[in-house]
């Protein structure tokens, strides 16, 4: 028991100095806005490749729509804050709710279904809630867009609003962190983690399979809208052709590459992803050439990502250490 | 001890027009141990699977007694996973744990269906859900001596040497609190000494959980050691039942495994 | 009359989905992977047409151009497929399923920004010429078909049956067809399974090389992006056909075909993307293996 609670304040601890390095270092001019802006974007991708990861990485259920999930969530939000002049915080709640929702009556009928079937249907389901964004023209603007969407902050002074932007998205990525890996470390999450080990072992043991898979698979789409209502405010800009299938690939490729089933190696995956997409601007057009050929190279040669399934412990980091200095008293 | 537990009443199941099994019948009374053997391909595995609700039946019925209310109810339209609630546990023929999991949590797996918190006290980390924690971890590190596995338990599955395996499958399935278990060639693969050593286990946790087992086994003499009565299952079909002393003698028998011989 | 004219419009256009659908579901039957590459390989064939048919046009007659474009781009696509196959899916063959997934986008990036940064492919769109003899219309009673038309269900038609006659009647064809009902079975019987997977990847190449051709034709514009939408089509035109299934893919093409002809004609041309992907969750949802399809048990 008193072990649980030095960790809980030990990563409590290690969060906060996180956030108040980088908040500092941006306000001293270190980190300037345009590095703080990239931060935050990774930040939302996090979000949402860590919600992928719960179904596909935990629960072992491809998902190739989460676009799809990302935008009803930042339509809803934005268009709660625009049209309902409802404030931030409940519109992206909001839109992960509504996510949820739309996770729910898609997981409903699909999840019972085997093997690459889930991918597809998600697919198409990306797919189609973009022909419908595109067509919604009263609600959504259609294929123009979203524009003038209200920002978290607007001061008025840059440096401030872009540490007051990171400081949402922060809040936000440490309540998801905390929520999946609170839910992956108990029984319900062991009996999800059981479904991608062998479904069949898992029924037998009374596992009611399927109710499982729709628990990981609404939770994944409510982060996936939070990330979605967060990505709305920070950009402040939405167009439905954003959301296409190549942006679902990139959750994906960030969850594989940090790590599937590994929530510490998402977080990595999603840092490497943003920085190296936005560094490879420098080859104009040849960027995204170069971006297939490392995702090929990298598929081939690092298959199990940056971390493997395992993660990375900060608390047994800081036991480890603190039990070699005891040894050595 | 002369009340049903398992009721199988012609039970078939039919895969792309071959009929797997035919018009099976069984009846487990509470606290025996049943012995169910036949050549390779018999059928064996599938009767397992048709009783689990693993594989729906073409046919036939089949009521099990719940452990929970004491009544017989007919597995008809159940799930899998229900039916393993009614108080039946199983393990596979070729080993099936969740292998990238540590051994406690295989066995935790099974208690799930036993939680009474939800989801939010497991995301708020609430005091009844670390209570139901550790109370599950520490039936399972009870069950797990049993097995001699305890001081494994933070070990990934796959890690753990073919016998523990094995063994470790048995322990999950007790883990769900069963009254009735079905093993599925516990054996297989074990030299003679962990055969024996497991067969005392197996009568251990037979005696000290009130369970009536069947078991699938290849090892005649252990079968015919260790079982009461004893089915035996050719092309699918019944053809003998009775002690192992009416089954060694039964012509039927000898000749589905020696074959039938040519004059 | 408009029902049936859209009809026919729907025939012809499902029979390119048709052709670009056998190639997703013959790999899919043996190497299991959603190939998502396959798209881009119609773009390839394309413009390998496109270029085939301008060099032959001055020295050649029309229609012998014609079948010069196509034969070179079914060779030129057959031959990246196979290259794709042996570098990038090859050595992912024991890897988990969702590599090979994302190296399969990796190269369907790399195909379509390779183009756009190609000079003689992209980035903006050309215009394909339709040579004087395939213009023009028949016309039979109230109905309308154009040459091009004619032209696109003949071509299918005869390279579906080739095919059928190939998978049914050859030595290799009955070896396709084991390694895709059990890949380790069949390398125990003694057949080559990496020669069967390349031939099987070269076919389904060189149908969707000849499948963008026809397409280009049809929708005479050709782009590095325009292998997007009719790839992901034709591979829902393979999911509803039952994946794996050869027959289901060329059903399952004909009803793509005229499902999204007749809502463009009759509903709105905005929902026609929409449409698609609605059928494919709708026959997900009342018969998940597809038309034709088997549904694979788990042995336990």
């Amino acid at each position: 028991m008193k072990k649980k609670g030095v960790d809980f304040l030990l990563l409590l601890g290690s969060g906060l100095l996180v956030y108040c390095l980088i908040a500092s270092l941006a306000w001293v001019g270190v980190i300037d806005e345009y590095y703080m802006q990239l931060l935050s974007v990774a930040g939302v991708y996090i979000i949402v490749a860590l919600s992928l990861n719960l179904i596909t990485g935990f629960t072992g259920q491809l998902a190739l729509g989460h676009a799809g999930f990302m935008s009803i969530g930042a339509y809803t939000a934005a268009i709660f804050v625009m049209r309902a002049s409802l404030p931030l915080l409940p519109s992206v709640l909001l839109g992960g709710l509504v996510s949820a929702v739309f996770g729910f009556a898609i997981g409903f009928p699909t999840l019972r279904l085997r093997g690459d079937y889930l991918a597809i249907t998600t697919l198409g389901f990306g797919e189609i809630i973009r022909v419908v964004l595109n067509n919604l023209e009263g609600l959504t603007g259609g294929s123009a867009g979203l524009q003038g969407i209200p920002s978290f902050s607007d001061t008025g002074n840059y440096t401030l609003d872009a540490i007051i932007k990171f400081s949402w998205i922060f809040a936000f990525f440490v309540a998801t962190v905390a929520t999946i890996s609170n839910l992956i470390r108990s029984s319900p999450g062991r009996v999800i983690v059981s479904v991608r080990e062998d479904e069949i072992a898992s029924t037998s043991m009374g596992n009611d399979v399927t109710r499982y898979k729709m628990i990981a698979f609404t939770v994944s789409a409510f982060f996936a809208g939070i990330g979605g209502g967060l990505f709305s405010a920070l950009i402040g800009y939405l167009n439905p052709s954003d959301f296409n299938f190549l942006y679902s690939v990139n959750f994906v490729v960030i969850a594989v590459l940090g790590g599937l089933g590994s929530l510490t190696g998402t977080v990595l995956g999603g840092l490497v992803f943003t920085f190296a997409q936005e560094w490879l601007r420098v080859l104009g057009d040849f960027r995204l050439v170069v971006f297939g050929l490392l995702l090929i190279l990298l598929m081939i040669f690092w298959q199990s990502g940056i971390m493997g399934n395992k993660e990375l412990s900060i608390t047994g980091l800081v036991r480890r250490i603190f039990r070699k200095g005891g040894r050595a008293q | 001890m002369s009340i049903p537990i398992l009721q199988a009443k012609e039970i078939s199941v039919v895969f792309g027009g071959l009929r797997a099994v035919s018009d099976f019948n069984l009846t487990l009374m509470e606290g025996e141990l049943v012995g169910l053997i036949g050549p390779n391909g018999a059928g064996k595995t599938t009767v397992f699977n048709l009783l689990t609700g693993v594989t729906p039946l073409s046919s036939g019925e089949i009521a099990i007694r719940s452990s929970k209310d004491g009544k017989a109810h007919s597995t008809k339209g159940m799930k899998a996973h229900q039916i393993a609630r009614l108080g039946l546990g199983r393990t596979f023929q070729n080993i099936r744990l969740f292998k990238s999991l540590t051994v406690l949590d295989n066995l935790r797996i099974s208690m799930d269906h036993l939680r009474r918190t939800t989801i939010a006290d497991a995301i708020l980390r609430t005091r009844r859900f670390t209570a139901e924690e550790e109370a599950f971890t520490s039936r399972s590190v009870e069950l797990l001596k049993i097995f001699e596995l305890d001081d494994k338990k933070d070990l990934l599955a796959r890690n753990l040497p073919y016998g523990e395996q094995r063994k470790l499958e048995i322990a999950r399935a007790l883990a769900t609190d069963p009254k009735l278990l079905l093993l599925d060639e516990p054996a297989a693969g074990m030299n003679p000494q962990e055969t024996k050593d497991l067969m005392r286990l197996i009568a251990f946790v037979r005696e000290r959980f009130q369970l009536t087992i069947l078991l699938i086994e290849h090892d005649m003499s252990l079968v015919m050691n260790l079982c009461e009565r004893i089915a035996v299952l050719d092309y699918g079909q019944e053809i003998a039942m009775g002690t192992p002393a009416e089954i060694s003698r039964n012509p039927a028998v000898i000749k589905a495994y020696l074959g039938e011989e040519e004059i | 009359m408009v029902f049936l004219q859209q009809l026919v419009n729907g025939i012809s256009l499902g029979s390119v989905y048709s052709l670009i659908a056998i190639g997703y579901t013959m790999v899919y039957g043996i190497v299991k992977l959603i190939n998502f590459a396959h798209g881009d390989i119609l773009m390839i064939g394309a413009f390998c047409g496109y270029y085939a048919f301008l060099w032959a046009q001055g020295s050649a007659s029309p229609v012998l151009a014609v079948a010069f474009a196509f034969l070179l781009a079914m060779a030129i696509s057959a031959l990246v497929g196979v290259i794709i196959e042996k570098t990038c899916y090859k050595p992912l063959r024991n890897a988990p399923r969702i590599n090979a997934l994302i190296t399969a986008i990796g190269v369907s990036i790399v195909l379509e920004n390779g183009a756009r940064v190609i000079p003689f492919m992209g980035p903006n769109p050309r215009q394909v010429s339709i040579p004087e003899a395939f213009k023009g219309v028949f016309a039979l009673g109230g109905l309308t078909i154009s040459k091009v038309q004619v032209l696109t269900l003949a071509t299918s038609l005869v390279l579906m049956v080739v095919l059928t006659a190939f998978v049914q009647l050859t030595r290799t064809g009955k070896a396709m067809r084991a390694v895709s009902h059990d890949m380790d079975a069949a390398q125990l019987m003694g057949i080559s399974v990496n020669r069967i997977v390349s031939i099987t990847f070269a076919i389904g190449a060189a149908l969707g090389g000849a499948a963008g051709v026809l397409y280009a034709m049809n929708f005479p514009m050709i782009n590095p992006y325009m292998g997007i939408m009719p790839g992901l089509k034709a591979f829902i035109a393979a999911v509803f056909g039952g994946i794996g299934s050869i027959p289901g893919a060329m059903i399952g093409g004909l009803v793509m075909g005229v499902a999204e002809t007749l809502t463009k004609g009759f509903i709105s041309s905005k929902l026609a993307d929409a449409v698609a992907f609605g059928i494919l969750i709708v026959i997900l949802l009342v018969r998940p293996s597809g038309l034709l399809g088997k549904s694979a048990r788990e042995k336990v």
